[in-house]
């Protein structure tokens, strides 16, 4: 034990170190408050240029018929619209169920060989251009088939999407503290119980924002889609048959020379940023707020009901 | 390797008694390092066991293997035989699960489902093996939060989120939570450890009650608990059994030197 005047003078050295420490403080504020402002710029101008030039676009027209003639600025988006949704959904159909399996098999099943390998080859995978994995759909659909097609897109984008659904929901599930498991187990439930009524009830919210995010990053694609949907002016006609996306199709008009082309472009650039916003709202709901969800339709049914 | 040491016991000699459960040689490692040492117990059926020791002595280690929830945990070894009703419970045509069913576990830190309701807390172990007819579920989340002295906290708010309790209410949860699968044994890892002295009392008083028609086996630091509710006291120095006697022998008449020291308090 130290003695009085020890104790006395150590306490002197912490009274001077008030005042920088304070200072230290309000720099490392000013430093991270920067940076926030700094990330949250370009973000708020790309926002503001969009709808500042899309909104112009916008109307009923724009967004339900196939496009007009090159450059008469008539016509719409509809077909790129409708195909945006048919190939994003159906990547997520093939994309997300093997994700999440895979982040679950790394998460509680990780402690061995394969899975280790498996990580990283997932990581590795993460990162591949995604035109890459565009010309691989290409070689192993498009080539043999002899024709585009829609699932050929949907598998170039599923092959982007699962390795980042993976990474997502192993992290969320790592972060559920194991007493909820050892408390699952404890009540002498089977693992796969434990995992999917407990430990994944715990991990909803990270692994709904890894499926989103993933949802995001396909919604935006491109190059995967030249290679493999190629890009239309009609609606969806069948799988076998080339079909227009958004991202096309804001590709295609931004390279046209006419203005009301490219108006036409941020018109359609600001459709698709509604587009994932809204599926993400709409999941996160869903999903996170099942039973609000569930009270609300209820009360409406009813409210219908005594109308009729 | 370490030398065997020899506990002091002047229990079930010449046993003609009933045995819940019987722990043989059992010896648990965590990679090379042992953490329990061929450690023999022999737990009677309706009685309260009490393991007492200072930190770190391999007491938390040795009832976590009594419901084989070291297969959790990477690198732990289990050597020797944990006997329930007869059967080895590490025996390798056994599957845990229905042994785990027979012996319900309370952990030290409170650890209630965070996504759940109050009532969907208690009745998880059932709802989720299978159980679904409602009004046994109701039975059952009434009797054992009464079991627990949870019931007139909160009957009436049964749907609320458990992580909106106290801290020693969600620990009474995890208990009518324990008891709701209908065990026979009841592993309790220091359950009072974070309640306020009144709400251990009545915890005390549970354990009281439940010895009635559970087999108790309790985890405790806290040398007057172990003389309040138990039958039966180990004490565990460094992963060996030192002495395993009657409680109240151990505590009056010690054998050992090591046991008589620790239950004077000079040290732990």
């Amino acid at each position: 034990m130290s003695s009085l005047e020890k104790r006395q003078e150590y306490r002197a050295l912490f009274k001077q170190n008030v005042q920088k420490r304070l200072i230290v403080d309000k720099i490392v504020r000013i430093i991270i408050i920067s940076c926030v402002i700094a990330a949250i710029i370009p973000l708020g101008s790309i926002l503001f240029e969009v709808f500042k030039n899309g909104i112009a676009a916008i109307s009923i027209e724009f967004l339900t018929e196939i496009p007009g003639s090159v450059g008469s600025g008539t016509g719409g988006v509809g077909p790129a619209i409708q195909g945006t949704l048919i190939v994003v959904g159906l990547a997520s159909l093939i994309g997300v169920p093997i994700g999440v399996m895979s982040g679950i098999f790394l998460s509680e099943y990780g402690d061995n060989r394969l899975a280790r390998s498996v990580r990283f080859f997932n990581d590795v995978f993460m990162e591949f251009p995604s035109i890459v994995l565009g010309i691989f759909a290409f070689l192993v659909i498009v080539l043999v088939l002899g024709h585009f097609s829609v699932w050929a897109g949907a598998f170039a984008l599923s092959l982007i999407m699962f390795p980042i659904v993976a990474r997502t929901t192993e992290e969320s599930l790592k972060m559920v503290p194991i007493t909820y498991r050892e408390a699952g187990t404890a009540l002498g439930l089977r693992k796969w119980v434990v995992t999917m009524r407990i430990v994944i009830a715990a991990a909803k919210e990270g692994m709904v924002t890894g499926v989103m995010l993933a949802v995001a990053r396909i919604g935006g694609e491109t190059a995967p889609l030249i290679m493999t949907i190629l890009g239309s002016s009609l609606f969806f006609a069948n799988m076998n048959t080339p079909m227009d996306a958004l991202p096309l199709r804001i590709w295609r008009l931004s390279m046209l020379p006419y203005e009301s082309a490219q108006l036409q472009g941020w018109g359609a650039a600001l459709v698709l940023i509604f587009i994932i916003l809204g599926i993400n709202l709409g999941v996160r709901t869903l999903v996170l707020h099942k039973k609000e969800t569930m009270q609300i339709l209820k009360t409406l049914k009813e409210k219908v009901g005594g109308k009729n | 390797m370490t030398s065997k040491t020899q506990t002091t016991s002047d229990l079930f000699e010449n046993d003609s008694e009933k045995f819940k459960m019987i722990a043989e040689d059992v010896t648990i490692s965590y990679g090379d390092i042992p953490a329990v040492k061929n450690v023999n117990m022999k737990f009677k059926e309706k009685s309260v066991t009490a393991l007492i020791g200072p930190s770190g002595c391999g007491k938390t280690t040795f009832l976590r293997c009594l419901n084989r929830m070291h297969d959790m945990t990477k690198n732990a070894k289990v050597e020797g035989k944990v006997m329930i009703d007869g059967i080895d419970l590490y025996s390798k045509e056994i599957d845990p699960i229905y042994h785990r069913r027979k012996v319900g576990m309370v952990f030290q830190k409170p650890n209630p489902f965070p996504t759940m309701s109050i009532f969907d807390n208690v009745t998880a172990g059932l709802r989720l093996n299978g159980v679904k007819d409602k009004r046994i579920l109701n039975e059952i989340v009434e009797d054992t939060l009464k079991m627990a002295y949870l019931w007139d906290e909160v009957k009436s708010d049964l749907k609320k989120p458990a992580v909106e309790l106290s801290g020693g209410q969600q620990q009474r949860l995890c208990i009518a939570r324990a008891l709701a699968i209908q065990p026979e044994v009841l592993l309790m890892d220091e359950p009072a450890s974070a309640l306020d002295p009144i709400a251990t009392q009545k915890i005390e008083e549970t354990i009281t009650e439940l010895k009635k028609e559970f087999t108790i086996i309790i985890v405790t630091h806290n040398m007057q608990q172990a003389v309040r509710v138990s039958d039966y006291t180990g004490f565990m120095y460094l992963g060996d059994l030192i002495e395993f006697r009657h409680t109240k022998k151990l505590f009056t008449d010690p054998k050992n030197d090591l046991t008589a020291k620790y239950v004077q308090g000079q040290f732990g």
